[in-house]
């Protein structure tokens, strides 16, 4: 039984001898992850990117304290007044009379972690249950497909109410509540992935070299599906930040005073006209940010991609 | 390949009655009622209203009467639009709510995928920067923004479509809803065909058939398309199956009658019976698409087998 | 789906009413004159005796007739009744129906369509929301509490036009209350001949000035004129759009389009923007509502505490609140009924000519009197149901508490009827934001809400004895003065108690377009569409 099998790279098909022989000297080679970490860092798109995010959560973070208003302090003569250096209100303020200056930053902190603790959760959830449907196939895949199903058409908003009527309101629902959605479409891609990439060449040695099923499902199919979850994670954070918006809606999300951009955009969105800074900062934020994660997303992609090498 | 759809089409009907017990006792859980209002009921008037509508009777009662109906194809009353049944309100708006999402997932499909595979075999040119630059923009832009946008600059400035209503259905009603509802499934498809064309490009099959001297046309659509559009077709099914049901966005900013806003505002107003319609309705339309889905796969990728 | 052949042939009288009603109209050799109202939300339904929304009651409104109707300022004139009589005592009227009242398939209203009609809204199995409506005449409650058959309602045909109503006590408010849709008549036969189906177009008759033409749900009502009303040479309008537009934002912009001729409300937040922009369109009349924050008085710190409570109230700059957060020419509200109710002179609460720099000092003396200050800050939850309004009231709201007496407030908003189970329940933490709007022009619609015996509608949990006592009398008095009198005592009384912060008297911002003529503001934004034309 081989013992490091990460020395060959998984999308190399492993030559049809089977078993395989041991590797003739010890030498371990790099690791499909140390190897794509080392790639990543020579993509300059996803660096920049990096950088954008991260100088973009540090200022969300430690902003909101250099400035010397809170997001709740009202400026009763200032309302929903446009951008001004002058009156101290780079941004402007909202309807209210509030800074949309320190109300965007913190709105970043919430729509950041939301983008991606609840990205995360799906992301776990989502491949390791795809993959394993997949994988095992017949009557299993059927039934956890089934159960897919169900969870898809069951009706959001009352699940959303329900949370917050037996759990009480808790930032920690938030990424249930998104968490428990947003895996379904992720675990039917990697499912659809690894059906086909079951049937390849290299699986069928492994399997013929005896290794475990869950072990091919980690080593071979899961880094084999990656390029199409990388690509489908960056579609589901603004999906997500989104969706934090509508939780508030139903009075799970933030609330008031705090925010988050989700919120912003949408008191943005219907206000357009008259005051158009209360849409286009929030959503310029989101944009900078969710531009930056894509090229991340596609360098994570590329790095993980052993024939760009 | 029939036997196993047919397999799967009977295999639905466990599924569907999952889907109606689980969503029939988890909305009662929820507080308030359908008839709680601003004005609260004297006692008796409540109790008239209940046993109307059969509330009155226990949990399980209610269950087994609903279930019944449903078997015979009748979802029962609206308790909210209370001059219409749910049959005919699911009725009257899928049509619209199937033409405005049919044509936008359609729309969305082509020039998604188109979009996304240029940009796969132009990787790192202009083009594939370009599109894929609009494609984040159409998908960092939600449609709570595109919507109201749109009517703003095209109907009430320009006054080039009318700003909302359906109308008898012309073209002139239908393109601003249809775009607004196309453009982030465009984005999302685009850069899902992207990726996954990448994917396939590099994969061995392409480049045997490369060698093989294969015209590169030919390639592209016997081979490298075809197992590209894999996980587009994972997304599409669900994705269809939500377009087609409309969107409570969409629909209340243009003024669509469709069935969309009857999952939000259903669910508002506490209307089990609707609630459970579009739910039901719903699941079957996934179940369906799924399906469709997985009779894709196979036909996308031979190694696929139905077992 | 059985169904079908019945549409069909539904769908064919329609049609032929349809073409019998082009016709008509064609020959007449002037242009189709149209009227397109957003109108809100979709109708529940359109059932005079089970709907209880206003954009139905608008509609209904076009097409039913009561004993009285509306007139372009929403005072009560004569409608399907010409003249009526009423007794020394002030229990028994007697209507005298009009000879030409007739409805739209050319058959009179009868007296008898009334009496069915009104036994219909009582009746257990009509299951009707608003049949309290008819409790004033007597058996009404007996009947919808089921203790009595419905034809024991005191109602009585005496012949085909003369209609005699026995009630229980004097109720001044009995006449007024005939313009509420749950007492607009049916007609037995149409309803008898389709049973449920009778509102469906095609099928319903009615004797307002239009009918039913069209329903399609999420998208519009149509109603054309109705050629058998009686007053219909006067009537301007030939056809009555009311479009779903349960979008604000985009009703608006439906109306800066061009496709709407009037809207059904405005986005807050697009008010200061209308009124710079589209000044001769934007219109803000006083409405018969009032807005006010309730105290949970199930519980301490608010029970017991009414200096607290008072202390909070102070501290709520109203004049602030109306002139930079709602915009709307809002009146600061300082009582609990809204002014303009016919014998009601409104009471006020004691620090109303106060300014509010004076205000603030004895809030902060009072604050601290109740126990509370830097050493000992309060918390307070205003809890509101989520809404772009009252989400910014509370943030304002909020800001002034902070600011001037350090209360921690946080905000906590839940969609509709988690918010109606939290009132009813009273678990929301402290102050809850209400908001109501009178059935009818009279002060009872308002007063009746704080009565310690009225259940869970009472947001507060108030109950002072003496206060449910004077309401009582007022109850029992014929005379209109005396009554009003002591409902302004009661009101005055409630108010020393604190149990709410009144905070200010609605407006109906909405926009109607210059070219519609005979559109009067009214504190019941009643706009009967007979009164109105469209000049363009």
């Amino acid at each position: 039984m081989p013992t490091d099998l990460s020395a060959t790279h998984p999308n190399q098909p492993v030559p049809p001898i089977a078993p395989l022989p041991a590797p003739p000297r010890p030498v371990r080679g790099r690791s499909l992850w140390a190897d794509a970490w080392r790639r990543l860092l020579r993509n300059r798109a996803a660096v920049a990117g990096a950088t954008i995010l991260v100088l973009m959560a540090l200022a969300c973070v430690a902003g909101p304290m250099l400035i010397p208003y809170a997001l709740d302090d009202i400026f009763w003569d200032a309302i929903q007044a446009p951008p001004s250096l002058e009156a101290g209100h780079p941004f402007g303020t909202d309807a209210n009379g509030r800074d949309l200056l320190v109300r965007t930053l913190h709105g970043g902190r919430v729509s950041l972690m939301v983008g991606l603790v609840a990205t995360l959760v799906s992301l776990v959830i989502g491949v390791s249950y795809g993959a394993i449907a997949g994988y095992a196939g017949g009557r299993v895949d059927s039934v956890m497909m089934r159960v897919v199903d169900i969870l898809y058409s069951l009706p959001f908003m009352f699940f959303v109410i329900l949370l917050m009527v037996f759990f009480g309101r808790n930032i920690l629902l938030i990424f249930v509540a998104i968490g428990a959605v947003e895996w379904l479409d992720m675990a039917r891609i990697v499912r659809g992935q690894t059906l086909s990439i079951k049937r390849k060449e290299f699986i069928e040695a492994a399997r013929a070299g005896g290794v475990h099923g869950f072990a091919i499902v980690r080593r071979h199919v899961i880094p084999n599906a990656l390029g199409p979850v990388v690509v489908y994670m960056t579609l589901t954070v603004p999906k997500v930040i989104l969706l934090e918006s509508f939780l508030s809606f139903l009075g799970l999300g933030v609330q008031e005073p705090m925010t988050s951009w989700g919120v912003l955009i949408s008191e943005g969105a219907a206000n357009m006209e008259a005051a158009w800074w209360m849409l286009v900062f929030p959503a310029g934020f989101l944009a900078v940010a969710l531009f930056s994660l894509n090229f991340i997303g596609d360098g994570v992609r590329d790095a993980l991609d052993p024939r760009d090498r | 390949m029939l036997s196993y759809a047919v397999r799967r089409l009977l295999g639905a009907i466990p599924t569907l009655l999952v889907i109606l017990t689980i969503a029939f006792f988890m909305i009662r859980l929820a507080p308030g009622g359908p008839f709680d209002d601003e004005r609260t009921l004297p006692a008796e008037i409540e109790a008239n209203m209940k046993a109307a509508y059969n509330l009155d009777q226990p949990l399980p009662v209610q269950y087994l009467r609903y279930l019944g109906g449903v078997l015979r194809g009748d979802f029962g009353p609206s308790f909210k639009y209370r001059d219409f049944t749910v049959n005919q309100l699911i009725w009257g708006g899928f049509p619209v709510s199937l033409r405005i999402g049919g044509i936008a997932i359609a729309l969305a499909a082509v020039v998604g995928t188109t979009l996304g595979a240029l940009a796969a075999l132009r990787q790192n040119s202009g083009l594939d920067h370009g599109v894929m630059a609009l494609a984040m923009t159409g998908i960092t832009i939600p449609n709570f923004v595109v919507a109201p946008l749109l009517t703003l600059v095209l109907g009430v400035h320009l006054g080039l479509l009318p700003v909302g209503g359906y109308g008898d259905g012309s073209w002139r009603n239908l393109l601003l809803p249809v775009v607004a509802l196309a453009l982030p499934q465009i984005a999302y498809i685009a850069r899902l065909t992207r990726a996954s064309m990448i994917e396939t490009l590099r994969s061995n099959f392409v480049r045997t058939a490369r060698a093989k001297g294969l015209p590169e046309g030919t390639m592209l659509r016997r081979h490298a398309l075809k197992g590209a559009l894999l996980p587009v077709v994972s997304y599409l099914g669900p994705a269809t199956a939500g377009i087609i049901t409309g969107s409570v966005v969409i629909e209340q900013i243009f003024g669509i009658p469709g069935i969309g806003r009857y999952f939000v505002q259903g669910a508002l107003n506490r209307d089990y019976t609707l609630v459970m319609g579009v739910v039901v309705f719903y699941g079957a339309l996934i179940i369906l698409f799924n399906l469709l889905v997985d009779l894709l796969y196979g036909a996308l990728d031979p190694r696929v087998r139905y077992d | 789906m059985q169904d079908i052949p019945r549409m069909l042939g539904r769908l064919a009288t329609g049609l032929a009413l349809g073409i019998a009603l082009t016709a008509a109209a064609m020959g007449v050799a002037q242009a189709e004159v149209v009227l397109r109202r957003g109108n809100g939300a979709e109708p529940a339904t359109l059932d005079t005796h089970k709907s209880t929304g206003v954009p139905e009651s608008y509609i209904q409104m076009d097409l039913f007739e009561g004993l009285l109707a509306s007139d372009p300022e929403a005072k009560p004139i004569p409608g399907a009744a010409e003249s009526w009589t009423i007794s020394d005592d002030g229990t028994v009227y007697t209507f005298k129906l009009r000879s030409d009242a007739k409805w739209s398939d050319g058959s009179p209203v009868t007296a008898e369509d009334f009496v069915f009609s009104w036994r219909r809204l009582a009746d257990p199995a009509t299951a009707s929301q608003y049949a309290f409506f008819i409790w004033p005449v007597k058996n009404g409650e007996a009947i919808t509490k089921g203790e009595m058959p419905p034809d024991a309602l005191a109602v009585e045909a005496v012949d085909q036009k003369t209609l005699k109503v026995t009630l229980r006590a004097p109720t001044p408010y009995f006449l007024s209350a005939q313009l509420h849709h749950a007492l607009f008549p049916v007609s037995k036969a149409n309803v008898e001949k389709f049973g449920a189906d009778y509102l469906k177009p095609g099928n319903l008759v009615s004797n307002g000035a239009y009918t039913l033409a069209e329903h399609v749900p999420q998208s519009h009502v149509k109603l054309v004129k109705n050629p058998a009303y009686y007053g219909a040479k006067d009537v301007k309008v030939d056809t009555v759009y009311f479009y779903v537009t349960e979008d604000i934002d985009a009703e608006l912009k439906r109306f800066r389009a061009g496709d709407l001729d009037a809207t059904y409300e405005m986005p807050p937040q697009q008010i200061p923007w209308a009124k710079a922009n589209m000044a001769d369109s934007f219109r803000a009349p006083a409405y018969l509502g009032s807005y006010y924050y309730a105290f949970n008085l199930t519980h301490e710190p608010w029970k017991s505490n009414a200096k607290l409570r008072k202390a909070v109230s102070l501290a709520v700059d109203r004049e602030i609140l109306v002139e930079k957060i709602t915009q709307a020419g809002e009146l600061p509200a300082y009582g609990f009924v809204p002014p303009g109710i016919v014998n009601y002179q409104s009471a006020t609460l004691d620090y109303a000519g106060m300014p509010q720099k004076d205000r603030d000092a004895l809030a902060k003396k009072l604050f601290a009197e109740a126990g509370y200050g830097p050493g000992k800050p309060l918390d307070l939850e205003i809890f509101y149901n989520t809404n772009d309004r009252h989400k910014k009231i509370a943030i304002a709201v909020g800001g002034m508490l902070k600011q001037k007496l350090g209360i921690n407030t946080t905000l906590t908003n839940q969609e509709w009827k988690v918010y109606l189970d939290a009132r009813n329940q009273k678990t929301y933490k402290d102050v809850i934001r209400v908001g109501w709007i009178g059935d009818y022009n009279d002060p009872n619609t308002f007063l009746e809400l704080l009565r310690g015996d009225i259940g869970p509608q009472n947001p507060a949990a108030y109950d002072n004895p003496r206060y449910n006592e004077l309401l009582s009398k007022a109850g029992r008095t014929a005379d209109l003065q005396e009554r009003g009198r002591i409902m302004t005592e009661a009101e005055a009384l409630m108010l020393e108690d604190h149990p709410i912060i009144p905070l200010y008297y609605y407006t109906r911002p909405l926009m109607v377009a210059s070219y519609v003529k005979g559109w009067q503001d009214n504190i019941l934004n009643y706009h009967p569409t007979r009164f109105i034309t469209v000049q363009k």
